[in-house]
């Protein structure tokens, strides 16, 4: 196989698995009136309760251990900096801004694609290799509808929920750095925050989060439906879940953020 | 019932089945025999419409499952129920669970119905008392029969069987057997069962069909089935082992490995 026909080869394969997951998507997406209270199906929506409490609430501990760490961590180094210049003021701005903007969403998908990207994989890896899927298909019941939707479901509700938790642990990190080095108090740190921070900032925020939730669900489920094989296959699976996803999530911040600067900008 | 015309599958190149076609008339028990490999489960999983043929139909109560729309096949499935050899119990469902979601998910029955068919979908295989269990928890027969609710929930009309005696003991197997035939006493069933176990096969067939490398070397009742002359079903029947090491591709690999002149790359 020459250079050109590796590189065709892999042009396929990428678009095809792209292809695959854009119709899983539509699928799930088309399907999930049928998983929300009152219109659904019984019982969806208590299998999308059960995904949001693994999710989300799970999730909450780590979430907020590494929010806080990253908060202080990005309020240190742009401290040392800005204190030669007489400027700590302005780590207040930074760290409301960063994790408005960029780190909460970013560090929430991080943390759900390690956690839950990786339990989707295995849990649907596992269903298929044991033909639990294939019994779903022949009881005329949609595998995607059944075992995905609630899922994604979830993870729209949980995401940006676990975000804005993220957004706050952060911004209190930075409030703990401003009291331990300039003595400014929490009511005072609050009220600059505020006036520092725009709707459009936060939403921004909300926005990506939506994105990572579709993106992580997509691709954990999708590497779960491709699973052949035995238990290996499921390990694998789960380890490219993960690592597709995450690649997907910092490629997707990257056009997001790059789009919100060009609106910023004109 | 089932009739499957000339269907034949090719996995990379290599053909799996050639050119098979089988016919099972309502309300018998077809047993369709073959050694390991020899395409059994790839043919009943075209029947079920999990696969897709690389030529030939498949059509289940006059409809061609592979050129129907998706709304026409997934009514025909629910004229189906498969008891796969795994048993594919949802591990994360109770028994009772297990056998209640078809009703649940393709029924709109209140769920006071739903669990008193439940119960008695398990009775009926001898598990009445098993429903709150978790399928770890079940012996391997107790799964089989398990399997066999579920597949009964909706009463379908076709019930199709993967290896149903596979890794039980002969006592557990010979009660497989009779839920079969009191299945299809009971309910008048069409049956398929893919199986190579043969007492198991002599008591359940109404009609025997054998697989051999990919084609249908037989299709007959159980006593034409059981005086063939036909070389391969006499060695399947009479259990006469494969010769080891006397394939062209073994000779040529044992020369290759052993860098011997003449061996074929």
């Amino acid at each position: 196989m020459n250079v050109l026909e590796a590189i065709g080869s892999r042009v396929i394969h990428d678009l095809s698995y792209v292809g695959g997951l854009t119709i899983q998507f539509w699928s799930g997406l088309r399907s999930s009136p049928r998983v929300l209270p009152f219109t659904g199906r019984r019982g969806r929506w208590l299998a999308a309760m059960n995904q949001m409490a693994a999710i989300g609430v799970d999730a909450i501990p780590i979430v907020g251990i590494m929010s806080v760490c990253a908060g202080f961590i990005l309020a240190m180094q742009i401290g040392s900096e800005l204190k030669r210049w007489g400027a700590l003021q302005y780590v207040m701005d930074t760290v409301a801004i960063g994790f408005t903007r960029e780190l909460g969403p970013l560090l929430t998908a991080l943390v759900v694609s390690g956690r839950s990207g990786s339990a989707f994989s295995a849990e649907i890896g596992t269903m298929e290799v044991t033909s639990e899927i294939d019994a779903l298909r022949t009881m005329a019941i949609d595998p995607i509808e059944f075992v995905m939707t609630p899922k994604y479901v979830a993870a729209m509700i949980v995401i940006p929920c676990l975000t804005i938790l993220s957004n706050a642990f952060g911004i209190l990190a930075g409030a703990g750095f401003m009291y331990m080095t300039t003595k400014i108090r929490l009511s005072m740190y609050l009220h600059y925050i505020y006036n520092s921070i725009d709707l459009q900032d936060v939403l921004s925020g909300m926005l990506k989060s939506l994105v990572f939730a579709t993106i992580i669900v997509n691709v954990g489920c999708m590497e779960g439906f491709r699973t052949r094989g035995g238990a290996d296959a499921v390990g694998r699976s789960a380890t490219s879940a993960v690592v597709r996803s995450t690649f997907m999530v910092i490629l997707a911040d990257a056009f997001f953020t790059a789009i919100f600067y060009l609106v910023h900008k004109y | 019932m089932i009739s499957v015309t000339d269907l034949t599958v090719t996995y990379e190149g290599r053909r799996v089945l050639d050119g098979v076609s089988l016919d099972i008339e309502p309300g018998e028990v077809m047993v369709l025999l073959g050694g390991s490999g020899s395409g059994k489960t790839t043919m009943l999983r075209h029947i079920i419409g999990l696969e897709r043929p690389t030529a030939g139909t498949v059509r289940v109560r006059g409809v061609d499952i592979n050129a129907c729309s998706r709304k026409e096949l997934e009514g025909i499935r629910r004229t189906m129920g498969v008891a796969f050899q795994e048993c594919a119990l949802f591990n994360s469902m109770s028994i009772e669970e297990n056998v209640s979601l078809p009703l649940h998910e393709l029924t709109t029955l209140a769920d006071p119905v739903i669990d008193i068919m439940t119960y008695m979908k398990l009775a009926s295989v001898g598990l009445g008392e098993a429903g709150r269990l978790m399928p770890p928890e079940l012996s391997g027969g107790m799964k089989k029969r398990a399997a066999v609710a579920r597949a009964t929930a909706l009463d379908p009309e076709i019930l199709v069987f993967d290896e149903p005696s596979a890794g039980l003991d002969p006592i557990v197997a010979a009660g497989l057997d009779d839920l079969i035939l009191l299945l299809k006493r009971a309910f008048h069933m069409t049956i398929l069962v893919v199986t190579h176990e043969l007492a198991s096969a002599f008591r359940i067939a109404d009609r025997m069909a054998m697989l051999y490398q990919g084609s249908l070397i037989a299709v007959d009742n159980k006593d034409s089935f059981r005086a063939s002359t036909n070389p391969h079903i006499r060695q399947f029947l009479d259990r006469v082992p494969e010769p080891i090491g006397q394939s062209v591709a073994v000779h040529n690999r044992f020369q290759e490995l052993a860098g011997m002149a003449g061996a074929k790359k």
